[in-house]
């Protein structure tokens, strides 16, 4: 690179606001990025938090931790419980997953993939961002609120109406669930112009990488899924305050609608937590197996399948609500098609992976760990998937191995891949090899030990949910506790290390990894300047990342 | 790797175990043990094909696990920068693709076919011959058998009421278990007064929502007498790990000099369903 070259970047490094306007006024893809992923590591701490305390709990049959807890917090113990286990799910689907997948990564590096200057509207991408402190902010009071939301996630009416929680704690939560929404919302009809019309010249839609379409097809389900739970929040705050019954039987009302209006939008949500993963591990198997990503055509279209019949399965949720049984039929067939585009995935992995010149660097090892976890989470969804087999599992420990296997080491694990793929792009620092590897294998271990005992218990027959277990579960809880102990370990070591890698680590280059990186943000320097690109990159000839020595 | 093994040793165990304790004639023939890893012991022709059918799906399972763990190792062992410093470019195979889209469709259609027969198979039964309604309450269960008029709620006992040395079980004890014979195709009704509740027996592979405003159907037909016990499966409110499930199957005799005591006890309540049974028999 020219002096010249060096010399403008610096320039371009002075333009950037200066103090704490730079941030609250952000336009810049990277600096919102960066507040997104800040945001998330810090709900992360207060879901994680609550999740060790829940393990803490169950660790041995009776109630030792959260009598103490719920004294603190002034409330009932068995209540403070379902808070918890309430707000351990809200915080890492709505506040720890998805703006660290989508807000986060995928405003750091879709603009840059495409080789766009920024995103497309900036202005609503700043609005995205500082809708969701608020959001927070509300779930937080939500849990302090009288005697707290212990709904579960799903808000399942008439507990959340107002005879089972009179008070305004649910309130407080479907308002916090309203402004994370808008917040989706506002940045999925954002990600959705960029992706669609900011694509760098001669970058087809067929030529885009797998991050890029993996975000694009989440978007979409966050545009058509999003509304329907804000439609639902609104009629359940409705039932609550104005007198209606869409969920009251004795006003004509049925609470079944409800489980079909939430699971209309959860069932797309889990995809959208787990398509953004999609991509950010295609893109670290091809660039640390120095291959392109195998079958890419039939990766794209793969999503783009989950993402459609995503929204057709949600009533596999729903087995033993009382539905009809041909409609269960139904939900059986297209609930287990999903197996086969993920198993092309699955496949298409291994695949880029055959024949390369794999090196095990800490992303990469994340993302192999991610592909068999992936694995085993997503064969015991096939066995969910049968809506008969489902009546032994429903509401089971099973159901929360499962769910585990395929977010907290399916998502989760994508998270960390991407964060330490990206960490040097992102911070211009080098994060030391070897913490990182300390950190896969620590956790690849004790999430293991975590949570599959957990589908031992769920096959015989421990319900989920529960703060107290009959004595026969203590076995396997306890070794489900002893993983937890040795998770948490692995998150403050991740986290001590990070932050003196952030104060003080070695200078990082442009790209790390070597030829195996081709997509344009290894192009510029690390960390990547205010703003991306000198000049705008050409893809009419090929792809201008593909060879970053010439 | 050694997961699975251990899974696979460990399922081993649990059989030895189940058979052992049946063996012992223990009063609760489907309780879980220690360090247990599969389904309880089935009490019904439903459970048992559900047991059957996991145990078809865990070889499955494990098979496509184990498949894949092989082919990430083979990948880590033979294409590693070391082994292979030069990558192959090869990023296109069109039967390949073709073969793994194919072959988990041949598999699911495997799976589908034994589960939709369960599904339809354990879905409801014509011609019952006995009737229980169940109704969850925050945070108890009622029964009724709406032929015979009688109508009992199910409390849970609470920690210091259990007498552990008479085989009790903590959090697992209610004061008046609901009777029910062996034997005889019994339909399940249930229903809710306040907020959403599921009833389940594992051992009998039942378990369907008490939801309120409706009445849902399901069947079971108990194959061993014994205890057997379930625990609400639908989060209900402040003590919904507290409202345990509890079945005593006795022979089909017993449950009938059951049904006629209680009967006795409250005569002076009208037995309107016989009554009208009567009068259409005139």
């Amino acid at each position: 690179m020219s002096t010249t070259a060096t010399h403008a970047h610096d320039d371009h490094h002075d333009h950037a606001p200066k103090g704490i306007w730079r941030w609250l006024n952000s336009t810049n893809h990277k600096d919102i990025g960066t507040m997104y992923l800040v945001f998330s590591v810090v709900a992360a701490l207060v879901g994680g938090g609550m999740s060790f305390l829940i393990r803490l709990e169950l660790g041995e049959p009776g109630i030792q931790v959260f009598d103490v807890v719920g004294e603190m917090m002034g409330s009932e113990a068995n209540q403070f419980y379902n808070v918890t286990v309430t707000a351990h799910a809200l915080l890492m689907v709505f506040f720890v997953v998805m703006p660290a997948l989508i807000g986060g990564f995928g405003n750091w590096m879709v603009p840059m993939m495409i080789g766009a200057p920024d995103m497309a509207f900036p202005r609503m991408n700043n609005i995205s961002f500082w809708l969701m402190p608020p959001a927070l902010v509300l779930l937080v009071l939500s849990a302090f609120m009288g005697q707290g939301a212990g709904t579960g996630w799903t808000l399942y009416p008439p507990l959340s109406g107002l005879a089972g929680q009179p008070d305004m704690s649910v309130d407080f939560a479907i308002l916090s669930l309203h402004l994370a929404g808008a917040s989706s919302i506002l940045g999925a009809t954002n990600f959705i112009t960029t992706i669609l019309n900011m694509r760098a010249p001669g970058m087809t839609m067929h030529k885009a990488p797998l991050f890029v379409w993996a975000t694009l097809i989440t978007a979409v389900l966050l545009l058509l899924a999003m509304p329907v739970l804000a439609g639902a929040l609104t009629m359940l705050l409705f039932d609550r305050n104005f007198g209606t019954a869409f969920f009251d039987p004795a006003g004509g009302g049925d609470p079944i609608l409800w489980q079909h209006l939430f699971w209309f939008f959860g069932h797309p949500e889990v995809y959208i937590m787990i398509l953004p993963a999609f991509g950010i591990v295609s893109h670290i198997v091809s660039t640390f197996s120095r291959k392109p990503v195998f079958g890419y055509l039939g990766m794209a279209y793969a999503m783009a399948s989950i993402g459609l019949v995503g929204f057709i399965v949600w009533a596999h949720h729903m087995y033993t609500v009382g539905m009809g049984v041909n409609y269960r039929a139904y939900f059986v067939a297209v609930t287990m098609a999903i197996a086969v585009p993920t198993g092309i995935k699955i496949f298409s992995w291994i695949a880029t992976m055959w024949g390369g010149s794999i090196s095990f660097k800490t992303p990469m090892m994340w993302s192999i760990g991610f592909i068999f976890l992936f694995t085993v989470g997503g064969v015991t969804g096939v066995v969910l998937a049968n809506a008969g087999m489902d009546i032994a599992m429903h509401d089971t420990y099973y159901v929360v191995a499962h769910f585990h296997y395929v977010l907290s080491l399916g998502a989760i694990f994508a998270i960390f891949a991407g964060f330490y793929y990206w960490f040097d792009k992102m911070t211009g620092k080098v994060y030391p090899e070897l913490a990182g590897q300390f950190h896969f294998w620590t956790t690849f271990v004790g999430v293991n030990v975590l949570f599959f005992p957990q589908h031992f218990l769920g096959l015989a027959g421990m319900p989920r949910r529960y703060i107290d277990y009959p004595d026969i579960f203590a076995e396997w809880n306890m070794v489900s506790t002893w993983g937890a102990y040795v998770t948490m370990a692995s998150t403050v070591f991740f986290l001590v290390v990070t932050f003196f890698v952030m104060i003080g680590g070695r200078k990082s280059v442009a790209n790390p990894w070597g030829d195996g990186a081709t997509t344009l943000e290894w192009t510029v320097d690390s960390p990547a300047p205010f703003h991306t690109f000198e000049e705008t990159p050409d893809f009419t000839g090929g792809n201008p990342a593909a060879h970053p020595a010439e | 790797m050694s997961r699975i093994s251990a899974f696979f040793t460990g399922w081993v165990l649990t059989m030895v175990c189940a058979s052992s304790a049946w063996a012992q004639e223990l009063p609760t023939p489907s309780f879980p043990v220690p360090w247990q890893l599969n389904l309880q012991t089935p009490a019904s022709p439903v459970a048992e094909q559900l047991v059957e059918f996991h145990n078809f799906l865990l070889v499955i399972c494990t098979v496509i696990s184990l498949v894949v763990l092989a082919l990430l190792l083979w990948c880590a062992f033979r294409y590693n920068a070391k082994a292979n410093p030069v990558p192959s470019k090869n990023a296109h195979n069109t039967l390949l693709e073709i073969a793994w889209t194919a072959i988990p469709v041949i598999i699911l259609v495997v799976i589908a076919v034994p589960s939709y027969r369960l599904l339809y198979y354990m879905d409801r039964i014509e011609d019952p011959e006995l009737t229980v309604k169940v109704v969850g309450n925050q945070w108890y269960w009622t029964y009724e058998f709406p032929d015979y008029d009688i109508s009992f709620d199910s409390l849970p006992l609470q920690d210091d009421e259990i007498d552990v040395a008479a085989g009790q079980h903590r959090l697992l004890e209610v004061d008046t278990p609901l009777i029910l014979p062996t034997d005889t195709d019994i339909r399940i009704l249930f229903t809710a007064t306040d907020v959403l509740h599921a009833w389940t027996i594992p051992a009998f592979g039942v378990k369907l929502d008490s939801v309120p405003g409706r009445t849902n159907e399901t069947w079971t037909r108990i194959t061993i007498p014994g205890k057997f016990y379930g625990q609400c499966s639908e989060l209900c409110g402040i003590n919904h790990s507290f409202m345990p499930i509890v079945v005593h199957a006795v022979s089909p005799e017993e449950f009938e000099a059951w049904r006629a005591s209680e009967l006795a006890a409250n005569d002076n309540t009208p037995d309107d369903a016989n009554r009208f049974a009567a009068l259409i028999q005139e």
